[in-house]
C-alpha cells in the first residue's frame, strides 16, 4: 500500500475477466491429467486390509498367504515401519490441552475406526494387491465402541483412549459480557438444541498419490492429489528422515479438494513407506468406499444454545455448549479442534450482541476423524445462530428481515470486535440486507406464500446473515507452531518470445487461481492476459508458500503476484530506457508494447525487449545485466484475517405428506471486496451453496450402533445432484478492505456458510402453522413427518 | 495372474485388438491398458457418471461394463468427438460459462448434454436438470452446465429427424 503506484489500478477492471479459463479448455478436451493418469513401467499398486471393528485391538496378524501370492511385491504393518517412519500427534501450541495419542501408517496395536487401515499389500497391480488384501489374518479382540456424541460424553462411557481418562480431546471456553445478567434482566429467552449430521467430501476424484522413492539419491518425488505440496514436503520429509530439498511433491491436476486434500492420511504414509521399501513407484488411488471410510468427515454437532433478547427484539446474549465428535485422533497437522473453535467463534457474529458465553467439548470416537473442510465451522455458528434468530422472532412477532436489520452491526461501529474477539475491518450487513430483499421480491414472495397455504401447500421463506473468515494470517496455524507457511511467493520472468511466465505458491484444484493470477500480473504488468502463463503446485519449480486453503488465493496469492508483476515490470522499463536511450520513467508498458509515457506512441515490443536483452546484449552498453526474472513474497497484513459478509435466502415447499423438499429458489447477496473476476466469484458462491444445500437436506454419514459405517456409496450417501438444486441469484455489495493491496478477500466458503441455515430456517417457517420444528439435519423426509406428528 | 482373453472392438472410429482378463472393467482397459485417460473413474458403483462413455449408440458406465462383454461393440469416448459439431459447441460453451471447475466430471458431462441434444429438440431447463442427474458434480452447483447446454440448445439448427 506504500507504493503509489497501486492504487490508481485498484478500483479499475482487472484485465482478462471475460476471457475462459485455460485450463477449462484442457479439461473440457478431456485433457486433464490427474493422479490415476499418471503411469510409471515399474509401477506397483498399494491396497490396504482395513478394520472391520470400530474399536479392536490387534491380537495377530497373518501375512504369509499374502506374501505367497504370485504378483505381491511387499506386505507391511505398522510395526515394520518403525525404523522408517515416525509418528505423529496432530496438536498445536494454540491450543493448549488438546490431547491426541500418536498416530502411524497403520493402526498400531489397537484399530479405532472401522475403516482403518491395518496392513498395507503392494503388487503389481492394484487387482492382485485387493486379492493379496483378500489373504490377510487378522485376530481381534473386540473393545466396546463410542459412536454418538452423548455416548462419547457419558460418564460411564467406554473410552476410546484409556490413558486419557476420558473421551475429551479439547475443550475451550468463550467468555465476553456478563451473560448472567444480560439473561436475568431479558424480556425473551429462546432455547433450543440442534443435531447437525456427520457429513464427508465427496470430491469426485478421490484422493491419491504416487510416490516415487530414488534410493540411490535419497530422493521422493510424490504426485499428489494435494491442495498443499508445501505442507506435504515438510510432513514427508521430517516424518520419513528425508533431506527437506530431496522431497518434491507435485500436485497435477486435483479433482476437488474444498479443504480434504489439506491433511496427513496413513495410506499415503504407506504409500511413501512402499516405495522407499521397494525403490519402486507406487500408487495409491482410493476407491469410492474407501473414501467414505477414511477421508476426513465434518461437522457432527450437537449444539445446545440460549439467545437473550429485550422486547424490541435486540440481541442481548448467547449461551452456547457445542459439543462435535471428531473419531479417534485430532488429525494432522491442522487438528481436529479448528472447526469447533470457529463455530463457537461465529456464534452471533453479524450482531451487536455484547454478551456471549461458549464452551466447546471435542470428544474422541471411534469414527472416521474429522477435520477442516469447505467453511470451517460457519455453518455450525451459523445454522445454531440464525436458527435463534428465526425463534426469537416468531416469539416476538417480529419479521425475520426486520429483526435482523435492528441487530446487524452497523456501519458507524467499524472497525468492531466481535465478543468472540474477531476483529471486523468493516462490513456491509444493511446493504447486503436491503438488496436481498429486492433481489428475491420479498413482499410478493410472502404474498405467494400466504396464497398456497390457502391452498393447503406449505411453502416457507428463511433468511440468514453470516460473516465468513478470508485470507488468513500466520494465526491460523503458525503461531501454533505448525510449518504451515501463510506467506506467499510468485518468481516472474519475461521470456525471449516477450511472453510472461509466474510461478506461483498458490494452488490450483479448479477454482480458478491460474486465470486469477493470470489476470492480476496482465493487470500491473500491462500486457494481454494471454500471454501470461502460470505454474503452480510443485514444491522444485515454485516459490515457498502456504498454497490454497480458507479462502487466501485471491487475496493473499493475488498481492504476492501484483508485487511481482509490479517488480518485473520496473526491469522491463529500465531495459527499455537503455535501449532507446532514455529513462526508465520515460516509458511505460501497455498492452504488450512498450510506449512513451507521455503520449503512448508504441516504442517496442516486449518479444524485442526479449531479443535484444538474452541474445543480442552485445549491443548494450558495457555493465549493463538485463534483470528479466524476479521474485516476490507478500506477508498478510494487518488484522488476523479479512471478514467478508452477506445474506442468503431459501424459497421452498415441504410435501406434508411424503416429508419432501422441493427447493425453489435461493438468492445470494455477499461482499467479498474487489471482485478480480465476477464468473469466477459467482461459481465459487453456487458451488458453495449447493455444498450446504446438501449438507441441509442430504448428505450424512450414517453409522451402526456398533460403529459400523453404512454409508458407504453414493447410493447410500445423498448428494445433491442437477435435478433437485434450484438456480441460484447472486448479487455482490463491494466493501474494499485495505488490507490487502488489491483490496479483495476470499469468496470460497461464503457459499456454504450460511446455505444450510437458510435451508433450515425455510422449512421451520414452512411448517410453522402446524407447530413442527426440525431440530436435526440433515432434513430427511423422514426427520420431517416426525416432527409433524405423522409417523 | 489372471488369464487374459482376446478382444476385438472399434474404439472412436477405429478396430483395435486387446487382450484383457475377465474381471477388466472398460473403464480400466481405456484407462489403464490403452492410456486413454479421459474417461475419469469417480465411484466404479455406476452412480456418479464420470466414466460415461457411448457404446452402440447408447450411455453406458464404463465401470459397470467388463471389457469382455464388448466383442464387436462400437465404443466412443471423450476422445471420440474430435470433429463433431455438437460437441465443439458444448465444449466451447462449457469453458465459457466455465460450467467446470475441477474437469473430474467434465467428459462424463459432456457426453450426457451430447446424448440429450442429439435427441431432443430445445429441451428445457428442468429436461436439461433431469437428464444430467446421473452425473455428479461436486464444484459448480450445476447452474452453469445447465446453462451451458441450455445455451447449445437454443443455437443449433434443428435437423433432427421428426424435430
Amino acid at each position: 500500500m506504500s507504493d503509489p503506484a497501486i492504487k490508481p489500478h485498484r478500483y479499475t477492471e482487472f484485465v482478462g475477466q471475460d476471457k475462459p479459463r485455460r485450463n477449462a479448455v484442457r479439461h473440457a478436451y478431456g485433457r486433464g491429467r490427474f493422479v490415476d493418469d499418471i503411469a510409471f513401467a515399474n509401477l506397483a499398486h498399494v491396497a490396504f486390509f482395513r478394520s472391520p471393528h470400530a474399536h479392536a485391538e490387534i491380537l495377530s496378524i497373518d501375512t504369509a498367504a499374502a506374501r505367497a501370492l504370485p504378483g505381491v511385491v511387499d506386505v507391511f504393518t505398522a510395526q515394520d515401519l518403525t525404523e522408517i517412519c515416525t509418528p505423529w500427534v496432530g496438536a498445536l501450541d494454540h491450543f493448549p490441552g488438546l490431547k491426541s495419542p500418536e498416530q502411524w501408517p497403520l493402526a498400531m496395536g489397537r484399530a479405532n475406526w472401522n475403516g482403518e487401515p491395518v496392513v498395507a499389500v503392494v503388487a503389481e497391480s492394484r487387482a492382485i494387491a485387493e486379492d493379496g488384501v483378500d489373504l490377510i489374518v487378522v485376530e481381534w479382540k473386540e473393545l466396546p465402541p463410542v459412536v454418538g456424541i452423548e455416548q462419547a460424553r457419558a460418564k460411564d462411557a467406554p473410552l476410546v483412549h484409556p490413558e486419557f481418562g476420558s473421551n475429551l480431546c479439547f475443550a475451550m471456553t468463550l467468555k465476553a459480557g456478563d451473560v448472567v445478567a444480560a439473561f436475568r434482566d431479558a424480556d425473551l429467552v429462546v432455547e433450543d438444541t440442534l443435531d447437525l449430521g456427520r457429513q464427508t467430501a465427496l470430491t469426485l476424484e478421490p484422493r491419491g498419490i504416487v510416490a516415487d522413492f530414488d534410493p540411490s539419491l535419497r530422493k521422493l518425488t510424490a504426485y499428489h492429489s494435494t491442495q498443499t505440496v508445501y505442507q506435504m514436503q515438510d510432513v514427508f520429509c521430517r516424518h520419513f528422515g528425508l533431506s527437506e530439498e530431496n522431497v518434491r511433491v507435485i500436485a497435477p491436476d486435483v479433482g476437488g479438494s474444498f479443504g480434504m486434500k489439506l491433511h496427513v492420511y496413513g495410506e499415503e504414509m504407506s504409500a511413501v513407506a512402499a516405495s522407499i521399501r521397494i525403490g519402486r513407484p507406487v500408487k495409491f488411488v482410493a476407491d469410492r468406499m474407501e473414501s467414505f471410510l477414511s477421508d476426513i468427515h465434518l461437522r457432527e454437532h450437537k449444539v445446545h444454545a440460549r439467545m437473550a433478547l429485550s422486547k424490541a427484539g435486540e440481541i442481548l446474549a448467547m449461551d452456547v455448549d457445542d459439543a462435535t465428535g471428531i473419531g479417534p485422533f485430532s488429525v494432522y497437522p491442522r487438528t481436529s479442534a479448528m472447526e469447533g473453535n470457529q463455530a463457537l467463534r461465529l456464534m452471533g457474529a453479524p450482531y451487536k450482541m455484547a454478551n456471549y458465553h461458549g464452551r466447546l467439548s471435542v470428544l474422541f470416537q471411534n469414527k472416521a476423524p474429522t477435520c477442516q473442510f469447505r467453511a470451517v465451522g460457519h455453518p455450525i455458528g451459523i445454522t445454531v445462530t440464525e436458527h435463534m434468530v428465526d425463534l426469537a422472532a416468531r416469539a416476538l412477532n417480529l419479521d425475520p428481515f426486520e429483526i435482523r436489520r435492528r441487530n446487524v452491526v452497523t456501519k458507524d461501529m467499524y472497525p468492531h470486535t466481535t465478543p468472540t474477539g474477531y476483529i471486523l475491518e468493516r462490513l456491509s450487513h444493511e446493504e447486503c440486507l436491503a438488496r436481498l430483499e429486492t433481489l428475491m421480491d420479498y413482499p410478493r414472495l410472502r404474498a405467494e406464500q400466504a396464497e398456497a397455504r390457502q391452498r393447503g401447500i406449505y411453502r416457507g421463506i428463511g433468511i440468514g446473515t453470516f460473516i465468513e473468515i478470508t485470507n488468513p494470517g500466520p494465526a491460523f496455524y503458525g503461531i501454533g507452531n505448525a510449518r504451515i507457511s501463510s506467506q506467499d511467493g510468485c518468481m516472474m520472468k519475461l521470456e525471449p518470445s516477450g511472453k510472461i511466465r509466474a510461478a506461483v505458491s498458490i494452488s490450483e484444484t479448479g477454482q480458478g487461481t491460474e486465470t486469477v493470477m493470470a489476470q492480476v500480473a496482465a493487470t500491473y504488468l500491462g500486457v494481454d492476459v494471454e500471454h501470461v502463463d502460470v505454474i503452480t503446485g510443485d514444491t522444485e519449480r515454485t516459490p515457498y508458500g502456504g498454497a490454497s486453503w480458507a479462502s487466501r488465493g485471491a487475496g493473499i496469492g493475488g498481492a504476492t503476484v501484483m508485487q511481482a508483476a509490479l517488480a518485473l515490470k520496473a526491469s522491463i522499463l529500465e531495459i527499455a530506457g537503455v535501449i532507446l536511450q532514455g529513462e526508465a520513467n520515460d516509458f511505460d508498458l501497455r498492452a504488450g508494447q512498450i510506449v512513451n509515457r507521455a503520449d503512448g506512441q508504441i516504442r517496442m515490443s516486449l518479444a524485442e525487449i526479449g531479443r535484444i536483452a538474452y541474445f543480442r546484449t552485445d549491443t548494450l552498453p558495457a555493465n549493463v545485466h538485463p534483470q528479466l526474472s524476479v521474485v516476490r513474497h507478500y506477508v498478510p497484513q494487518g488484522t488476523p484475517f479479512d471478514f467478508t459478509n452477506g445474506v442468503q435466502a431459501s424459497y421452498l415447499e415441504v410435501d406434508i405428506e411424503t416429508g419432501i423438499v422441493t427447493l425453489l429458489d435461493h438468492w445470494v447477496v455477499e461482499d467479498c471486496g474487489i471482485i478480480l473476476n465476477r464468473q469466477l466469484v459467482d461459481e465459487q458462491i453456487r458451488g458453495g451453496v449447493v455444498h450446504g444445500l446438501g449438507s441441509a437436506l442430504f448428505e450424512e454419514c450414517l453409522y451402526s450402533a456398533t460403529g459400523q459405517m453404512l454409508t458407504t456409496t453414493m447410493a447410500d450417501y445423498l448428494a445433491p445432484l442437477a435435478s433437485e438444486m434450484p438456480d441460484i441469484h447472486i448479487d455482490h455489495i463491494c466493501t474494499p478492505t485495505e488490507m490487502t493491496p488489491l483490496g479483495a478477500k476470499g469468496v470460497g466458503e461464503a457459499g456454504t456458510a450460511a446455505a444450510g441455515a437458510v435451508v433450515l430456517n425455510a422449512v421451520n417457517d414452512a411448517l410453522h402453522p402446524l407447530g413442527a420444528v426440525l431440530r436435526q439435519t440433515p432434513l430427511t423426509p423422514e426427520r420431517i413427518l416426525k416432527a409433524l406428528g405423522r409417523i | 495372474m489372471d488369464p487374459h482373453y482376446p478382444l476385438a472392438f472399434i474404439l472412436n472410429g477405429a478396430r483395435v485388438e486387446h487382450e484383457v482378463s475377465v474381471r477388466t472393467t472398460l473403464a480400466d482397459l481405456l484407462r489403464h491398458q490403452i492410456g486413454q485417460t479421459a474417461t475419469h473413474v469417480g465411484c466404479e458403483q455406476g452412480s456418479c457418471g464420470a466414466c460415461t462413455v457411448v457404446v452402440d449408440g447408447r450411455m453406458v458406465r464404463a465401470c459397470l461394463i467388463f471389457a469382455i462383454q464388448l466383442e464387436g461393440a462400437d465404443i466412443k469416448t471423450s476422445d471420440g468427438f474430435a470433429d463433431d459439431a455438437l460437441m465443439i459447441s458444448l465444449r466451447r460453451a462449457f469453458t465459457e460459462r466455465n460450467a467446470l471447475q475441477c474437469g473430474f466430471c467434465t467428459s462424463g458431462m459432456l457426453i450426457a448434454g451430447h446424448d440429450l441434444l442429439s435427441r431432443v429438440a430445445q429441451p428445457g431447463r428442468r429436461e436439461i436438470r433431469e437428464k444430467i442427474s446421473g452425473n455428479f458434480c461436486r464444484c459448480t452447483g450445476y447452474e452453469a452446465i445447465v446453462d451451458a447446454i441450455w445455451k447449445v440448445a437454443q443455437e443449433m439448427p434443428d435437423t433432427r429427424a421428426g424435430a
